[in-house]
């Protein structure tokens, strides 16, 4: 951790994208579970996740960035799954 | 050549910030503020300054966009007053967080309700702990002077922090007086350009402003905030010592008037302290060794400095023009208190509450509060430590 006297001006970041670095992950206290058996690839939870939690490669949605997941649930919510079968669930942390 | 002028204290600042040019200005008008921009939109629109004019919709918009320009890469000024400054409040810890060298004129008036537009310190005093400089000045010469350096010491490398330069409201704001403007070219000179470090606007070097900083680091930013203010005096020395060279005119953190042997002082900032000069005069005249302090540098406050200045008097009336309510002392008297809490010799303290709302202050207000010092230095007591002088009181 840095001391008083090493810290930038102004709290001013000149790294770009240094929020990467900040991993926001631990204040998740429900975590979103992907099934793919019951998902159809329509890209919603990518749309709507505000942390851009939801990883995409080669035009197929991935598995959930847990470094960056808050665990809001939007996902979850907006997921219209297959045949009335949600493709994301919410799960009680730890439990 | 160095030219005599009549002009108010709002002349003299809007003349300041022509000769500085800011890059930005951005405010919104409010009594007794308001005529500084009026003059300086007359330098906008003659091409006297390059300056970008923007009007907000209120006082916090205008800070808003003071601070987006400043971080942005310009050089800024603005100028408020009363519940101008008071709806600023939030955006000027923003400012200062963001070590943006805004400089702003304060033109002192009272706080609502009751609303009054006179002369009161109210206003800049709640403004005392939100990180920025602040100067106060006694007359229009020292208003014009103030905010010409105010510049320099916001924007100098080891300071980087917003200046208020304080003036009072209609007293000096509005009074025409004799001053002495400095050459258009040597005070051009004195204010310089500014280059900001960090500008937002430099795609090649990218920069976010405004993080969130939790209270893992919070702590550590404040702490370098305040090592940040303990730098500023000798910045403030520095440049109020080059502004001598180009002037003639002396300014120090605060200046002393016939305070080295005196037994009994006032110290009260901006324009009473004209008067309290002399009525001391009179006072010396008479064989009594009386003296004033008039702080000039009042955030960062110089403690050790004015400590030291003191120390030696017998019995000090501080003079607030704005009271903190409640049973505590005004805030001039606290600072004051507190330089002095560290030496071993120190006076007999008091504290007078004067001038609110415009409320005239006179000599004889001076006088009565020399009286009871020169009794304090005989042995009497402290009947009590803060009151009231010049207010109409019910015979009890």
């Amino acid at each position: 951790m840095k001391t008083w006297q090493e810290l930038p001006p102004g709290a001013i970041i000149t790294e770009p994208g240094s929020s990467r670095n900040f991993k926001t992950g631990s204040w998740r206290s429900y975590r979103p579970v992907w099934n793919p058996e019951h998902c159809s690839q329509c890209m919603l939870c990518w749309i709507y996740c505000p942390d851009s939690a939801v990883t995409v490669r080669d035009g197929k949605r991935g598995e959930f960035d847990y470094d960056f997941c808050k665990g809001c649930g939007i996902c979850a919510l907006e997921c219209p799954g297959k045949k009335g079968v949600k493709a994301i669930t919410m799960t009680e942390e730890g439990a | 050549m160095t030219k005599m002028v009549a002009a108010t204290g709002n002349e003299a600042i809007a003349n300041a910030m022509r000769l500085a040019d800011p890059d930005v200005c951005s405010a919104y008008p409010i009594t007794p503020a308001t005529e500084i921009m009026h003059y300086f939109s007359g330098f906008a629109a003659n091409s006297q300054v390059n300056t970008e004019m923007l009007l907000a919709e209120s006082e916090h918009s205008a800070m808003s966009a003071c601070i987006g320009a400043a971080a942005a890469g310009g050089r800024v000024a603005t100028a408020t007053s009363s519940q101008g400054l008071a709806l600023m409040w939030e955006l000027l810890f923003i400012a200062s967080g963001m070590r943006l060298p805004i400089v702003m004129a304060v033109c002192n008036r009272a706080l609502s309700a009751p609303i009054n537009i006179g002369c009161d310190h109210s206003d800049s005093m709640g403004a005392r702990d939100c990180g920025w400089i602040q100067l106060y000045s006694e007359n229009a010469q020292e208003a014009h002077d103030n905010m010409l350096q105010a510049f320099r010491i916001a924007e100098h490398m080891d300071v980087r922090l917003p200046a208020m330069v304080c003036l009072d409201g209609f007293i000096t704001s509005h009074s025409i007086e004799s001053m002495r403007w400095l050459p258009e070219s040597a005070a051009r000179e004195f204010t310089g350009r500014y280059q900001q470090t960090t500008p937002l606007l430099d795609m090649a070097q990218p920069a976010s402003y405004g993080p969130l900083i939790l209270s893992d680091m919070y702590m550590e930013y404040r702490k370098a905030h305040e090592q940040i203010m303990c730098q500023v005096p000798q910045v403030v020395q520095d440049v109020a010592d080059e502004f001598r060279r180009i002037s003639g005119r002396s300014y120090g953190l605060f200046e002393s008037y016939r305070l080295e042997d005196a037994e009994v002082a006032i110290v009260v900032m901006s324009s009473a302290a004209g008067t309290t000069k002399d009525v001391i005069d009179q006072y010396r005249d008479k064989g009594i060794r009386a003296g004033l302090l008039k702080p000039r540098l009042y955030r960062p406050f110089p403690y050790t400095e004015i400590g030291l200045a003191l120390k030696h008097v017998k019995a000090v009336a501080v003079l607030d023009r704005s009271d903190s309510f409640g049973g505590s002392c005004g805030p001039l008297f606290l600072d004051i208190a507190g330089a002095l809490s560290c030496q071993t010799e120190r006076p007999v303290l008091v504290n007078k509450i004067f001038g609110l709302g415009g409320r005239d202050y006179m000599p004889e207000q001076a006088r009565q509060v020399l009286d009871e010092l020169l009794q304090l230095t005989q042995g009497a007591p402290v009947t009590s430590l803060k009151q009231y002088i010049g207010v109409r009181e019910a015979a009890c």
